[in-house]
């Protein structure tokens, strides 16, 4: 009864092709691993069944397969990897669906479109810094007792739901042609404070991509967020900004939480203009 | 003088909340934490947030009534002035994270909505979609990050905890943790250390708690000399969607929103539950009890749904025990408007629809209310004295805990939508606290300390480090063995406990620890060893499970969400009105002796060899007498009568004998 409309696989084992690189700037390699099929498999399950045996399909004790999860129910993110050549969630990644697409195996490789940490862990901490570039946050007063914030209509209440549900898992990063990935190491000599600093300065440079983009609407929507819309405005603006969008349209196809990513890309273009053109007249 | 250093370990609601208050009060702080603050377990708490608000407050709500349900549903283990002050906080607590942007569902008005949740006849809950907890997070990381900006916050994310750092004196100074990535392990000076890591759920093996949710740092603080507070009191949840990874939970909302518990009246009906008319569907919560219906507190839900199952076969399914919980009588914009996330959850990973077809589920391991043991200051009124600085402090100074990682708030169960107002509370009260202990630190700050002190205790973890890796891969499987740890928990130590299963579970849990010890790493590497970490956590579940299993077999009694039959209170049986009463007094009776010897806290300390050794502390009930919890208890209304009349009689008398010390 239970899972009625998913086609249940006749197979009782099937296979696991995983791409895994031992560290940043190794080279990267395939291993195939074969797993026993259960009922209510994800792909969570399935890597921990390799990491128990640690073995390839050919009998090699090989390294456990490095990956990153915790909610297990896609809310918080982590477990986003390329699954049969799609951007998406491990948890929510169904074996059984898998097997139908593609009967046999299943092919996991890690985002292309930021550093790998190890196999299919990668450093997402450019997102972060795009969060901190394009300000996300309410600048409140301070957090003591100042009453509750200001009432709000169930429409703008919804349309701010659907921007804040956004996980920062970067799947529209991983699906957008204009988002490239930047993978920087330490120079010789180069204190970690200065190579941060490198790297903050060639983020602010370079494309923010659809998410930061849904959340300038987001904050530039909160009643308090936007009296300091103006900040947010000059970073859509600038040369990370929307101008580089080049309505691919593939972002909104591929986020798990179904944010109106575009929705958010019109309006914000539209804002763009305006703030461009206001900049332009108080000069 | 050099700035203030505070390190916070974990980033969910109270670690961040603390991390944000401590920064406005000008203090430096590091933020550990074993994964991307943004994607920690708070974020999986669906349902809302409570308080008494405007509209309940017309109907008598109050916040003394907040208090009052919070500490009848946690059958009054809980001390009542942390609990008294919360309770009071909670309103403010909730415009404030209203300012700060949390997208609160409205009323067609634009005020705050509310729903109703258990353990409560008032609409006391606020809520944000079905994914409250995502947002209150999202908004407290984003505050956080505005103060990383201005460079107050420090985060050192993916590090895993290790220990705190005693001085001779036995004041934490700092601690020790490891990157887990580049593997090195370091120590961090700070004038004060909070903990708060949420959860343990990963000692039961699968519960509704996210991966990481280990207990690992609770441990090594509670290895390290604090002393744990009531390990025995584990929530189950009711309503879990049984998974091969996961127990995903289906939050209470959906029973707050009029979902419907029930089972086939004819076991295991074969046909489709749609099909079933109404009078062949027993709604076993709601005949039971009348008042509560749907929502009667977790602890007891979860029971019903064991017994239907187990006890009266009456499960769905006959290989898999669940019951149906059905919410495809509800009106379809409803569902979307106030449940989307959570049905998404049932159907994302059971591939059903929830608004046309009864969901199953079945209780699992959520919330532990036990947890590191902290002081609090009262004040005149039975709250709080604000700023204290024994507030949060465990019993090492310096060394704090908050949210779900301490044990005073939510006594023997935890009310729903009480954990997320607990952990920002903490969060909030813990800074100003540290922000006073500061400012007369015994023996200067960590600054000034030695630099031996910081050399040794590193030196101390790197040496455990370096022998788990010499121990190599030939060892018995960490991963079999945890799921034989999850397997031995859940099945001695969840909704129905029993001596003898609770004594062969300790021995069995024993035999994995000595097992573990010989447990090698697959991976030998020195760059993001997760195989290693793993085999370090896994080792530290034991105390931990250990204290558990000792301190449900100490307890003979039933409380809150520890029920061991052997010692239920019984039901009044007779007819007779003599009779009754009489045995109504009886009850009573019992009751009061029960109290006087288990209306404590259990306190377990750490011994060398990883035992636990328990001792028992009076509760603070100062405020509300702790009377009996009759949720359906059968002549539960000549008991009550009973009892207060004894009540009555207590107050009356010029010298009060109270019921357990102050």
């Amino acid at each position: 009864m239970i899972a009625s409309s998913i086609p249940s696989p006749t197979v009782s084992e099937f296979f696991v092709r995983v791409q895994r690189q031992d560290g940043p700037g190794r080279p990267s390699y395939w291993e195939r691993f074969r797993v026993p099929y259960e009922s209510d498999m994800n792909v969570i399950s399935v890597l921990q069944r390799i990491a128990q045996q640690a073995t390839t399909a050919d009998g090699r004790h090989v390294a456990p397969v490095a990956w990153e999860c915790n909610c297990l129910e896609e809310v918080c993110g982590s477990c986003t990897m390329v699954i049969n050549g799609r951007v998406r969630q491990a948890c929510s990644a169904l074996v059984a669906r898998l097997l139908a697409e593609r009967p046999q195996e299943i092919e996991l490789r890690p985002m292309s479109k930021f550093p790998v940490v190890r196999d299919l862990l990668v450093d997402r901490e450019r997102m972060f810094e795009t969060l901190k570039m394009i300000k996300a946050w309410v600048p409140v007063d301070s957090y003591l007792h100042l009453g509750s914030g200001q009432r709000q209509s169930q429409e703008t209440q919804q349309l701010a739901y659907q921007y804040s549900k956004c996980m920062t898992c970067g799947c529209c990063l991983e699906a957008c042609p204009q988002y490239l990935k930047i993978e920087l190491s330490r120079r010789a000599g180069e204190s970690e404070e200065e190579f941060q600093q490198r790297a903050r300065r060639l983020y602010d440079r370079s494309f923010m991509g659809a998410f930061a983009i849904a959340q300038i609407e987001l904050f530039n929507s909160n009643p308090v967020g936007r009296m300091t819309a103006r900040e947010r405005l000059d970073a859509l603006v600038s040369e990370a900004g929307i101008e580089v969008c080049g309505n691919a349209q593939n972002c909104v196809k591929v986020c798990p939480k179904e944010i109106p990513l575009t929705t958010a890309i019109a309006r914000g273009g539209r804002a763009a203009t305006w703030h461009a053109l206001r900049t332009w007249f108080d000069q | 003088m050099a700035r203030s250093r505070v390190v916070v370990v974990g980033g969910g609601l109270a670690g961040l909340s603390a991390a944000m208050k401590l920064a406005e009060l000008d203090i430096d702080v590091e933020l550990l934490s074993l994964i991307r603050v943004r994607r920690s377990h708070s974020v999986c708490a669906q349902g809302g947030i409570n308080s008494v608000n405007n509209l309940t407050r017309q109907l008598g709500d109050s916040e003394w009534k907040h208090f009052d349900d919070t500490v009848y549903g946690g059958d009054f283990l809980q001390h009542q002035p942390p609990v008294k002050e919360m309770c009071e906080w909670a309103p403010r607590i909730i415009d404030l994270m209203d300012r700060l942007g949390v997208t609160f569902n409205r009323t067609p008005e634009g005020f705050r909505d509310q729903r109703r949740f258990g353990g409560t006849l008032y609409r006391r809950t606020a809520f944000a979609g079905a994914t409250t907890g995502q947002q209150l997070l999202y908004a407290l990381d984003e505050q956080v990050r505005r103060w990383e900006v201005t460079g107050h916050v420090t985060k050192h994310e993916g590090w895993d905890f290790l220990g705190p750092i005693l001085d001779g004196s036995g004041r934490c100074r700092g601690c020790v943790a490891q990157d887990t990535v580049t593997m090195e392990i370091r120590a961090f000076r700070a004038d004060a250390v909070i903990v708060a890591s949420g959860g343990l759920g990963a000692v039961f093996g699968r519960s509704t708690n996210s991966a990481n949710c280990n207990g690992s740092a609770v441990s090594r603080c509670y290895q390290a000399g604090a002393h744990y507070g009531n390990p025995e009191f584990v929530q189950v949840h009711p309503t879990a969607i049984p998974g091969s990874d996961k127990l995903r939970l289906m939050s209470e909302s959906a029973r707050g929103e009029g979902g419907r518990v029930w089972v086939p009246r004819r076991a295991q009906d074969p046909r489709p539950p749609s099909q079933i008319p109404d009078g062949e569907r027993y709604y076993f919560l709601e005949e039971r009890y009348p008042k509560y219906g749907n929502l009667v507190p977790r602890d007891i839900a979860t029971r019903e749904i064991f017994k239907v199952c187990v006890e009266e076969g009456l499960s769905v399914e006959k290989d898999r025990l669940c019951v149906y919980l059905d919410v495809s009588h509800l009106p379809r914009d409803l569902l979307d408007r106030k449940l989307s996330g959570i049905l998404e959850i049932y159907e994302k990973f059971q591939g059903v629809d929830p608004r046309d077809t009864a969901m199953k589920i079945f209780p699992a391991v959520h919330y532990t209310m036990g947890g590191l043991w902290v002081d609090y200051e009262p004040n005149a009124s039975g709250g709080l004295v604000i700023g204290s600085p024994r507030t949060q402090q465990t019993n090492i100074p310096g060394l704090y805990a908050i949210g779900e990682c301490e044990y005073q708030f939510h006594g023997a169960n935890r009310l729903g939508a009480n954990s997320l107002v607990a952990c920002i509370f903490s969060g909030l009260t813990v800074a100003p606290a540290v922000a006073n202990a500061l400012s007369a630190l015994p023996g200067g700050p960590a600054e000034q300390q030695p630099a031996a002190l910081f050399e040794s205790a590193t030196q101390e973890h790197q040496a455990r480090y370096k022998q788990l890796l010499a121990r190599g891969s030939d060892g018995p499987n960490p991963y079999a063995l945890h799921l034989e740890l999850g397997r031995t928990m859940t099945e001695a130590a969840t909704v129905v406990r029993r001596n003898d299963q609770l004594r062969s579970a300790y021995a069995r849990v024993n035999e994995l620890a000595e097992q573990t010890r010989r447990c090698g790493a697959a991976d030998g590497g020195a760059w993001l060893n997760q195989n290693v970490v793993f085999v370090r956590t896994l080792e530290d579940m034991f105390p931990l499970a250990r204290a558990i299993l000792a301190g449900a077999l100490a307890r003979d009694e039933c409380r809150g969400a520890h029920f061991k039959p052997q010692f239920a209170m019984p039901d009044i049986q007779a007819t007779d009105p003599v009779q009754r009463r009489r045995e109504a007094e009886a009850w009573c009776d019992r009751f009061e002796e029960n109290n006087r010897r288990w209306l404590k806290s259990t306190i377990a300390t750490c011994t060398a060899d990883g035992e636990p050794k328990l001792t028992y502390a009076d509760v603070n009930t100062s405020v509300i007498p702790p009377r009996p919890r009759l949720y359906g208890v059968v002549g539960g209304d000549v008991i009550e009568e009973v009892w207060s009349q004894r009540q009555r009689r207590r107050e009356a008398s010029p010298n009060p004998e109270p019921l357990t010390a102050p």
